[in-house]
C-alpha cells in the first residue's frame, strides 16, 4: 500500500479556495515571489540546470526530461525563440490541465514565465483546447492581471527580460496535442504532424526554435522554483540503479480518475502510487461494489491493465512493465466487470479512426479498418480471423515499428493490442455466440455500412 | 568520395551531393517504391511506401549498426558509410502492408481507368503487394468531380499522397488544392469558387501516381499502352521545355514534360501541354501550289523544287524571312538556298510573336512572352551568313520595310505559327508585299499574306520534324520526329535539302555536323547531344 500520509497537494492547493484563481490569492500563497527572486538572482542557464537536476519529466504523455529538452535549443540563437504551451488536453479521460487552468491559472503563468526565461523565449503561445471556454476565461483574466502587475510585458520587474503571452484557441482536434501538429495548427495550417528531424527545438513554430511544454509540466516548474529541487526529488520513485536509461519519476502528479469509481476526480499524489491505491484511497473503490475488469493507466492510448495488474505503480516506467504503452497523461479510467470489452475496443477504435489526421497510410487506413471490423463484430458478423487481423494492425502501425510520423497510431494500436492479448477469450466467445454459423469464415466478407463512425 | 552501401553493393556518390536513400539506391540500380516523394516537391514522408532499413558503417572497424526501426527512404539523407537495406523481409512485409491498406478503399476500377498501364499503384501492387484481399469487400464506388476546367478528380481512386496539393502550393504558388476532412474520409478538394485554374494546372495530372487526377483533354482518348513516345521540345515559347510527345498512328494524344534540370525541371505549362491540337486542325494547308493568271493550282513537290528556283532566278533580288519556328538545320539550309540563288539575298529573322510579359512561378518555372522556340538558333545561323546590317540582325519589321522600299523583287516568307484562329499577319502588313514578282509563303495556315502568295507551301508542325532548337537560355536541344505530317506536306527541311541538290533522304544530323564545323557560335552542336541539350555559351568558352 502506498504511503500517502505525508504528502500534501501543492499543484492543487488552490482548488476549493475562494478566489484561488486571482493574482492576490496566488501571491498570498507565496506565488510570484520565487519568480522575482529567480529573475534577480539566476541566469537562464542556471534555471535550466535547476529543472534538469530536479528530474522533472514532461507531463504531457511522453515523459521526456523537461530540462534536457530545453538544452536542445541552439546556443546563442539570435531569436526569436518560442515557447508553446500545450493546453490542447484531448486524451480521453484527461482533465488535469483544465483544473489547473480554471482554478490556479497564475501557477501556470509563473511556470510559463520561468520556462520562457530559462529558454530565452520572448513569446509564449498557449494553445488551448477548443472545448475549454472556462479555461479561456480564467487564463485570459490571469494574463491581464499579470500584465497589470508587471509580470508580463517589457522588462519584467526590472530584470531586462520581456515576455508576451498569447492565448490561442484550437479547433477541437486530437492531433493538435501532438507537438508538431500543434505548431502547424498554430501557424494556421492543417494540423499534420511534421517529420522529424528537425525537431521543434531546432525548427519549430514559424521556423524558429521552439519549446513545447504541457500545462502541468509548467506548474511543476513553478513549484520547483518555489520549493526547490530537493523537495521535488524527495517525491516519487527514484531512478532504477540497474537501468542507466531510467531517469526516475520524481515529483507530484495529477491523476485523473474516472470511469466506474465511487468518487471520480483529479487527485494529486506522488508519482508511483499504484492503480489499486489510487482507486481505493482516492476514488473510494470501484462503484457499486463491483470488481474492475480493466483499467486504463493513462489515457486510452496507453492500453489496458487487467484487474491482476492493478498493483502496478503509476510512474513513468510502471505501466510499460505490464504491456501498456506508458504512463501517458495519468488519466486512470476504470472499467467495471459489466462492460463488454468488445464495446470498449469499439469505442476506442471509433475515437482513433475519427481523430487520425490521415497523413500516414498505415494509421489512416489501419484505424478505419479496425473500426470497420469491430462494427462488423458487434453486428454479429465477426470472424475469429478478425482477431488476428486486429492484432496485426495493432502491431504494425505506429512510430515504434516506424510506420507513421507521429505517435497517434501507437496510441490507437495499444488498446487493440492489449485488449486482444489480455481479453482474447472474451472476444472469441462473443464472436462465436453472435455469429455461430460464420465465425470460422476466412474469405473476405462484404463490408457493412459504417453507421456510428464520425 | 562518400560511399553508400545499398543491399550490400557499394556505390560512390559525389562529395557535395545531397541525396536521400531513394536517389542513392537508384544509383545502385535499386528502386525504392514511393508515392508521396517527388524530387521537385517538399518531403512529407506520409505514404510510408518507401520504408527501408538504414544504418551506418563505422569507417574504422567496419561494423554496421542499423536503426532498430524502419525509416522512410525519402526522408533519410545518405552520407559516407550509410547502409541501406531494401530487400529484407521486414521491408517487404511493410510494403505489402501499405499496398494492402491503400487498396482497402480503392475502387480497383482499372479497366475503366485512364491510368491503367502507367499506374504506380498497379505496378507496386504487382511487385510488392499480396494477391489475397483480407479486408472486407467494399461496394463499388467511384465518384468523380471537376476540380478545374482542365482537370477532373476521381475521388475514390486517390491515395492521399498530396503531391498535387504541394504542387499548387510550392510550384504554381496558387494553392487551389487542399485536403478536406480527416482520417480515412479525407479527400482532395478545392475551395468553393476557387477551381484549379492556373497555367501549370496540368502538371498535377502527371504528378498523380494513381488515376485520381485526370486530364479532361486526354480522358478516355487512348489506352496508354498503345502510345508511342518521342522525345520532343515544346515550340510554344522560347523556354523550349523538354517534352515527350505521345502518339499513335500519326495522331498525337498528349504531351508530357520530360525531366530536364536545365530547362523545365519536371513541369510544362498548359499552353504547351495542349499546344498540339493545331497539328490535327482540318484548316491546315496540306498541298503546295502556284498562283498563276488562272488562279491557284496544286503542284507536285518535284515541280516545286524546280519551280521555286526558276521563279526566284527570274525575279532577281531576294529577301527571306527565316522563321523562328524553323530548326537550326532548316534555317541554315534555307539561307544556303537563298544565297545560292541570289548571293546578295537579304536575310532576316521572321515574324516573332510576342504575348504579354514573361510569367514566372514560385517553383522556378517561367513562361516566356516570346512565343517562338528558336529565335537564338536562327539568329546564330543568320550570323553565319553575315545577314546583319550595322551589327544588328534584321527582323520582320526590317524585312517588311525592305520589301516596301522596293529593294527586292522576290520574297520568301516562312512562318509556321500554330494559330489557326487569328492570323499572325494582318492585311495591312500583307499589302506591303504587293508588287513583288514572286512571293513564297510557307505556313501552317492560310493568312492574308498567303492569299497573295505566288507559291503557297504547307509547313510542318513541331512534332512532324526533327532538328535542333536553341531556347532563350542558349540551350540547344535536338528532337526527333514524332509523327508523319499530313499527306502532301513536306517538312521544310526536305524541300530545302532537295533544293540544295543533295541526294537521298533529308539528314538533319549530317546538316547539324556541317553547321557545327563551320560556325564558332554553333560549334557545340557537334556530335551527339545529350537528351537535356547543351549550353552553346559554355562550349564557346571551352573552344580554343
Amino acid at each position: 500500500m502506498t504511503d500517502t500520509g505525508s504528502f500534501q497537494p501543492v499543484l492543487l492547493e488552490a482548488v476549493g479556495v475562494e478566489n484561488g484563481h486571482s493574482i492576490d490569492n496566488y501571491r498570498s500563497r507565496g506565488g510570484y515571489a520565487p519568480l522575482e527572486k529567480l529573475l534577480a538572482e539566476k541566469q537562464p542557464a542556471e534555471v535550466v540546470e535547476m529543472v534538469k537536476s530536479s528530474g522533472l519529466r514532461g507531463r504531457g504523455g511522453a515523459g521526456f526530461m523537461t530540462g534536457v529538452k530545453w538544452t536542445f535549443l541552439p546556443k546563442d540563437h539570435p531569436g526569436p525563440i518560442y515557447l508553446c504551451v500545450n493546453a490542447d488536453e484531448s486524451e480521453p479521460g484527461t482533465f488535469n490541465n483544465r483544473i489547473l487552468m480554471e482554478d490556479d491559472p497564475h501557477q501556470i503563468l509563473e511556470g510559463t514565465i520561468i520556462s520562457a526565461y530559462a529558454t530565452r523565449a520572448s513569446t509564449a503561445y498557449i494553445y488551448l483546447r477548443y472545448e475549454y471556454p472556462q479555461s479561456w476565461n480564467s487564463l485570459q483574466a490571469a494574463i491581464d492581471e499579470a500584465y497589470a502587475a508587471g509580470y508580463l510585458g517589457k522588462n519584467i520587474k526590472g530584470s531586462g527580460f520581456s515576455l508576451d503571452i498569447y492565448l490561442h484557441r484550437g479547433a477541437a482536434a486530437y492531433i493538435c496535442g501532438e507537438e508538431t501538429g500543434l505548431i502547424e495548427s498554430l501557424e494556421g495550417k492543417r494540423a499534420w504532424p511534421r517529420i522529424k528531424p528537425p525537431f521543434p527545438a531546432i525548427e519549430g513554430a514559424f521556423r524558429k526554435p521552439t519549446v513545447v511544454n504541457n500545462i502541468e509540466t509548467l506548474a511543476c516548474v513553478a513549484q520547483i522554483a518555489r520549493r526547490g529541487v530537493d523537495w521535488f526529488r524527495s517525491i516519487g520513485i527514484p531512478a532504477d540503479p540497474n537501468n542507466p536509461r531510467d531517469p526516475g519519476s520524481y515529483g507530484p502528479k495529477l491523476y485523473c480518475l474516472s470511469g466506474h469509481v465511487e468518487k471520480p476526480g483529479c487527485y494529486e499524489a506522488q508519482l508511483g502510487i499504484t492503480a489499486r491505491d489510487l482507486i481505493d484511497q482516492f476514488g473510494g473503490g470501484v462503484w457499486k461494489g463491483r470488481r474492475a475488469k480493466a483499467v486504463i493507466p493513462g489515457g486510452i492510448s496507453m492500453g489496458l491493465m487487467t484487474e491482476d495488474e492493478l498493483d502496478t505503480p503509476l510512474d513513468f516506467a510502471g505501466p510499460g512493465k505490464v504491456g501498456c504503452l506508458g504512463l501517458g497523461t495519468a488519466a486512470v479510467v476504470v472499467v467495471d466487470e459489466t462492460v463488454s470489452i468488445v464495446d470498449f475496443l469499439h469505442n476506442s477504435c471509433r475515437f482513433f479512426a475519427h481523430e487520425s489526421c490521415g497523413q500516414c497510410t498505415p494509421c489512416r487506413e489501419g484505424t478505419s479498418w479496425s473500426l470497420r471490423m469491430l462494427e462488423r463484430i458487434r453486428a454479429g458478423k465477426g470472424r475469429l480471423k478478425d482477431l488476428d487481423l486486429l492484432a496485426e494492425i495493432g502491431s504494425t502501425m505506429g512510430m515504434m515499428p516506424g510506420s507513421t510520423i507521429c505517435g497517434l497510431a501507437d496510441g490507437a494500436a495499444w488498446p487493440i493490442k492489449n485488449a486482444i492479448a489480455k481479453f482474447r477469450d472474451e472476444f472469441e466467445q462473443y464472436i462465436k455466440e453472435s455469429n455461430p454459423t460464420g465465425y470460422m469464415e476466412t474469405d473476405p466478407v462484404p463490408a457493412l455500412p459504417i453507421v456510428t463512425a464520425h | 568520395m562518400p560511399t553508400v552501401i545499398v543491399d550490400g553493393q557499394e556505390i560512390e556518390i559525389g562529395a557535395d551531393e545531397r541525396l536521400n536513400c531513394i536517389e542513392a539506391a537508384r544509383r545502385a540500380g535499386v528502386e525504392i517504391p514511393h508515392y508521396c516523394w517527388h524530387p521537385g516537391l517538399s518531403v512529407v514522408a506520409s505514404c510510408r511506401m518507401c520504408l527501408i532499413q538504414a544504418g551506418s558503417r563505422d569507417p574504422e572497424t567496419g561494423a554496421v549498426s542499423m536503426i532498430p526501426k524502419l525509416v522512410p527512404g525519402c526522408q533519410t539523407p545518405v552520407k559516407d558509410g550509410t547502409v541501406i537495406v531494401t530487400n529484407s523481409d521486414a521491408v517487404k512485409e511493410s510494403r505489402a502492408r501499405v499496398e494492402e491498406a491503400l487498396l482497402i478503399d480503392h475502387p480497383i476500377d482499372c479497366p475503366i481507368c485512364d491510368k491503367a498501364g502507367e499506374c504506380l499503384l498497379q505496378d507496386y501492387h504487382f511487385e510488392h503487394g499480396q494477391s489475397e484481399r483480407r479486408a472486407d469487400i467494399q461496394p463499388f464506388h467511384s465518384r468523380r468531380r471537376d476540380v478545374g476546367p482542365t482537370v477532373t478528380l476521381f475521388v475514390d481512386r486517390c491515395i492521399m499522397c498530396t503531391r498535387c496539393v504541394r504542387f499548387t502550393r510550392e510550384v504554381s504558388g496558387t494553392a487551389e488544392l487542399m485536403v478536406s476532412d480527416r482520417g480515412a474520409k479525407e479527400e482532395i478538394d478545392t475551395f468553393p469558387g476557387f477551381p484549379l485554374e492556373n497555367k501549370l494546372a496540368g502538371n498535377v495530372v502527371d504528378l498523380c501516381p494513381v488515376g485520381a487526377l485526370g486530364d479532361k483533354d486526354f480522358l478516355y482518348q487512348q489506352r496508354v499502352w498503345f502510345l508511342k513516345k518521342s522525345e520532343n521540345v515544346c515550340g510554344g515559347c522560347s523556354a523550349g521545355c523538354s517534352l515527350v510527345t505521345e502518339h499513335n498512328q500519326d495522331t498525337v494524344y498528349r504531351l508530357k514534360p520530360r525531366e530536364n534540370p536545365h530547362v523545365n525541371k519536371w513541369w510544362i505549362c498548359d499552353d504547351g501541354r495542349y499546344g498540339w491540337h493545331h497539328l490535327h486542325d482540318p484548316a491546315r494547308l496540306v498541298a503546295p501550289g502556284r498562283r498563276g493568271t488562272d488562279g491557284f493550282t496544286e503542284t507536285e513537290w518535284a515541280d516545286v523544287v524546280t519551280g521555286l528556283r526558276d521563279d526566284l532566278k527570274a525575279a532577281g533580288s531576294l529577301a527571306v524571312a527565316v522563321s523562328p519556328q524553323l530548326t537550326v538545320e532548316e534555317a541554315w539550309m534555307l539561307c544556303a538556298v537563298a544565297r545560292s540563288i541570289d548571293p546578295e539575298a537579304f536575310l532576316a529573322l521572321g515574324y516573332l510573336p510576342m504575348e504579354g510579359t514573361d510569367e514566372s512561378f514560385p517553383g522556378g518555372f517561367t513562361i516566356r512572352a516570346e512565343k517562338a522556340p528558336n529565335r537564338r538558333g536562327v539568329e546564330a545561323v543568320l550570323g553565319m551568313f553575315h545577314a546583319a546590317t550595322d551589327g544588328v540582325i534584321p527582323g520582320w519589321n526590317e524585312l517588311v520595310a525592305h520589301v516596301q522600299a522596293g529593294q527586292c523583287k522576290a520574297a520568301w516568307v516562312t512562318a509556321g505559327h500554330p494559330t489557326s484562329t487569328t492570323s499572325w499577319c494582318d492585311k495591312e502588313t500583307a499589302a506591303a508585299f504587293e508588287g513583288l514578282d514572286c512571293l513564297i509563303v510557307q505556313d501552317l495556315f492560310d493568312s492574308p499574306l498567303a492569299a497573295r502568295a505566288t507559291w503557297r507551301l504547307p509547313a510542318a508542325g513541331f512534332a512532324e520534324r526533327s532538328g535542333t532548337w536553341v531556347n532563350c537560355g542558349q540551350r540547344a536541344q535536338c528532337f526527333e520526329q514524332a509523327i508523319r505530317p499530313p499527306a502532301g506536306v513536306w517538312p521544310e527541311g526536305r524541300l530545302y535539302w532537295n533544293m540544295l541538290g543533295r541526294n537521298g533522304l533529308y539528314d538533319p544530323t549530317g546538316v547539324r555536323q556541317q553547321i557545327a564545323e563551320s560556325s564558332a557560335a554553333l560549334a557545340a552542336l557537334a556530335g551527339d547531344l545529350p537528351a537535356t541539350g547543351v549550353d552553346l555559351r559554355l562550349q564557346q568558352v571551352a573552344a580554343p
